[in-house]
């Protein structure tokens, strides 16, 4: 069996303050799918990612990663399964340098000295970030946080990836050599974004949230088409499936 | 106020290192049991916040200055004791190092001020018992106004001390303390008032926030107990030092009296004598004590081999430029 | 204290010097807080006319910024910063102390003066020696040396810790200052406007605060923070170490100035 499934069967989440930000989400995403999630503000995207690593727990309904639920007791083994990269760098990186914040996962997990170099170096050098290894995180820019965050999650050598908004706030040419990287990796990837064009670009598949629920659920060149879909979503069309303004031609 | 390391004798100097570091361990030996570690990324960014709230200058009505967070009572509350002491040294540590704020052998004292005395003696012993068991407003507010007063009023009270200890300035204990417990006084009231309008804001903004109760890291005994030794312990440098102006010093002292300086020494001593008595203008004036005299007597040469060492300074600086350069 | 957005982007800077490559770089940071630390206790050892005994110890903090390329102008002005709060608590020696103590030529020189000077003296050397070692050693460099050399652990991570969001929070702090500026018209900051301006700020500290912490959790921690360890301490940094250990031992016994100076005017008579 592959530890490389991640399933939600009626997975709903209600906040402490009454708010039910998730209401029977059901899914199963297979080994070295590349998944994408969409929706508006508020829909409901953070929560669910929120939820893959047990950050939080469900309220009713379960999770699986591989074979095994996520309950207390198994957390420790679903955090190594699963790399979850935060939307905001700055609080994914909080070591002084970046060397010591990829050092961090691995540390936790008890290995040798020597292991632990090893795979800083590897999870630096994967990212294109290895002359970053001693600079303290202030001194970098926002494409470099960005793939550092991204390494501090792949020294733990995770199954599955699970990204936040990778390309917020980066410039085209960051955004690219990121979309580059991230092509590159047989991880199982679940990505939340308001990037339609990176979904169009990385992911075969796409999950629409709305108001807490999949609307839907398939290929992503399907639900990119599906107008009314989206505008009940409230989402647009990613810009390379626009019509040319010129023509109106589809290029 | 911070202290300096030129303010302070090694001694003073490393009597507070010593308490400080030992209420460091302590203390973090106790956040460290916290279960899941929550506080140590939070006492991290609050920090980072009091220098970042440090910023926000204000105007004070009608003295034309302006004021701003200290924090080590609002960090007190918080965090509680424990985690708000490594905060608050945490900070000292950074200024020390970054800013050249105090240095290294005065972080003890501040640390000691600055960080123990709020913490673990105005935090338990004036705002907890008054803030404790009730949500009425006056109540809140004086526990926060008083607590604030009462931290300032004993970091200042430390800063005396520690400095008339020291004696490298030449301020009287009783005439110090009469000038810096009164504008401490004006600074705790300000510094009270900023920690309860941001406590204010914090309860509306976020009434559910469960630590703002402060968790109760110190029993009251525990409280007592600390600041008995604290007291102890001022009393026993006080009466060390009144016995000895300065243990190392006096140390170094006869050290250098009994071996480092050959019976060659008296020889240029005798010499010395006789070129001051030929140079000086003013041959009539008294010395303060033989040890004083024999340095005053020394005043030329001290002048002339104090210009010299500093062109041997400047020179070897000079040439250690050229060579990396060179290379 | 306005102009502290400055202060911090000197931080900055200092951090980047501190991750230059040179020998006093690659030096263990345990070899150089210790010998600092050494430096600060000689230092304030001297009693309080010491003046000329003070002047070797200028050595140390000169020598290590010209090796480790600490701009001298830049040394200067950290320094001066410094100065104020000292020179206050002293600039009433010579008021109080007016016996004369020395007689330069024509020039009497009272006690208050001398003791002035020698305070002025040492908070100058002590203050450059802690601006050169973070400087040649790097913030980081610092904690590591105090873990190892037994700070506890929670505590080396909490300076760190503050090293790193201070940068993020004194950049919200002055986004927050500048939009309220604009909207301002001149009129000064109250304490009443203060609450809820700095409050914000600390919400978003404290949201920070709970997202780090569960982007720790994310990554297998378990409430005890381990460190990797770098590579110990070798020959060279016991040579070092052990040589201003002596040179400050030397110095602290020997007064060097007035040795010179008695050859050079004991040669003139």
């Amino acid at each position: 069996m592959s530890h490389h499934i991640v399933e939600a069967i009626d997975l709903c989440h209600c906040y402490g303050d009454g708010t039910q930000a998730l209401t029977n989400i059901t899914f199963r995403i297979h080994h070295g799918e590349s998944v994408a999630l969409v929706g508006a503000n508020g829909a409901g995207k953070s929560t669910l990612l929120q939820h893959l690593n047990g950050v939080l727990l469900p309220t009713s309904g379960t999770i699986r990663i591989g074979e095994v639920p996520l309950v207390k007791e198994t957390l420790r083994d679903i955090r190594r399964t699963v790399g979850m990269v935060f939307q905001d760098p700055d609080d994914q990186l909080f070591s002084p340098t970046i060397g010591q914040d990829v050092a961090f996962g691995p540390l936790n997990m008890g290995l040798p000295p020597a292991d632990v170099a090893a795979r800083v170096h590897e999870a630096l050098e994967r990212m294109e970030a290895l002359h970053l290894k001693d600079k303290p995180v202030y001194r970098l820019s926002a494409g470099e946080k960005r793939r550092a965050a991204i390494a501090t999650v792949l020294s733990m050598t995770p199954d599955i990836l699970v990204l936040d908004e990778p390309t917020s706030g980066l410039d085209p040419r960051a955004r690219r050599q990121l979309l580059g990287l991230l092509k590159a990796f047989r991880h199982t990837k679940i990505i939340a974004t308001h990037d339609l064009d990176l979904v169009l670009e990385l992911c075969p598949r796409t999950l629409v949230l709305h108001e807490g629920r999949v609307k839907a659920d398939g290929s992503t060149r399907e639900i990119f088409a599906d107008q009314a879909l989206l505008t009940a979503c409230h989402l647009e069309k990613p810009l390379t499936m626009q019509g040319c303004p010129k023509c109106g031609g589809i290029p | 106020m911070h202290m300096a390391d030129a303010l302070i004798s090694p001694a003073v100097g490393g009597i507070f290192w010593s308490a400080s570091m030992t209420a460091v361990a302590r203390s973090s030996r106790k956040v460290q049991q916290d279960l899941d570690g929550s506080r140590i990324p939070l006492m991290g960014v609050l920090a980072a916040f009091v220098f970042a709230a440090q910023m926000i200058n204000f105007s004070i009505p009608g003295t034309g200055s302006s004021g701003h967070l200290g924090g080590s009572l609002l960090l007190a509350i918080l965090l509680g004791p424990d985690a708000a002491l490594l905060a608050i040294a945490s900070v000292l540590v950074v200024q020390a190092l970054f800013f050249a704020d105090g240095g290294l052998l005065a972080l003890g004292c501040n640390i000691f001020n600055l960080g123990f005395l709020p913490a673990f003696v105005a935090y338990p012993l004036v705002y907890r018992p008054l803030a404790a068991g009730s949500d009425g407003r006056l109540r809140q507010t004086l526990a926060v106004l008083l607590g604030a007063l009462a931290a300032l009023q004993l970091g200042a009270f430390g800063v005396v001390l520690e400095t008339v200890l020291s004696g490298r300035t030449d301020l009287p204990f009783r005439g110090f303390l009469l000038v810096m417990q009164p504008i401490h006084l004006a600074i705790g009231v300000v510094e009270g008032m900023v920690t309860l309008a941001l406590l204010t804001f914090l309860r509306k903004a976020r009434p559910e926030l469960p630590q703002l109760a402060g968790p109760g890291g110190v029993t009251r005994r525990a409280a007592v107990a600390l600041g008995l030794l604290a007291l102890l312990l001022g009393g026993w440098v006080a009466w060390y030092a009144s016995k000895h102006p300065d243990g190392l010093e006096w140390a170094i002292q006869r050290i250098a009296g009994q071996q480092a300086l050959p019976p060659a020494v008296g020889g240029w001593h005798g010499r010395l004598a006789q070129v001051q008595a030929g140079t000086a203008v003013l041959p009539d004036y008294h010395f303060r004590g033989s040890r004083e005299g024999s340095r005053a007597a020394t005043s030329l040469a001290g002048v002339a081999g104090g210009l010299l060492t500093l062109l041997l300074v400047a020179g070897t600086g000079w040439i250690l430029h050229l060579r990396k350069r060179r290379t | 204290m306005a102009n502290l957005g400055d202060r911090f982007r000197d931080l900055g800077r200092m951090d980047t010097m501190g991750s230059r490559e040179s020998g006093l770089h690659r030096l263990d940071p345990r070899a150089k807080v210790l010998a600092t630390a050494a430096f600060a206790l000689a230092v304030s050892s001297f009693g309080r006319y010491e003046v000329a005994g003070l002047l070797p110890f200028m050595a140390f903090p000169v020598s290590l910024a010209i090796l480790g390329e600490v701009p001298g102008g830049y040394l200067l002005k950290r320094i001066g910063l410094a100065l104020p709060f000292v020179l206050l608590l002293g600039v009433l020696n010579p008021v109080l102390d007016r016996e004369v103590l020395l007689q330069v030529g024509p020039l009497p020189i009272t006690g208050g003066w001398l003791s002035f000077l020698s305070m002025a003296l040492k908070l100058v050397l002590t203050a450059a020696s802690a601006v050169v070692l973070v400087a040649i050693t790097s913030m980081d460099g610092v904690c590591q040396a105090l873990e190892r050399l037994g700070m506890p652990q929670v505590f080396v991570v909490q300076i760190g810790f503050l090293h790193r969001y201070t940068f993020v929070l004194v950049e919200e702090a002055a986004r927050m200052l500048r939009a309220r500026e604009l909207r301002s018209n001149g009129h000064d900051l109250t304490h009443r406007e203060f609450g809820p301006l700095a409050g914000h700020l600390l919400l978003r500290t404290w949201d920070r605060a709970q997202r780090i912490h569960q982007a720790m959790l994310a990554r297998g921690f378990e409430g005890e923070v381990h460190l990797l360890r770098r590579p110990s301490f070798g020959l060279q940094d016991a040579l070092f170490l052990g040589a201003w250990c002596v040179a400050f031992l030397v110095l602290r016994l020997v007064n060097l100035p007035l040795l010179m100076g008695t050859l050079v005017s004991g040669g003139a008579q």
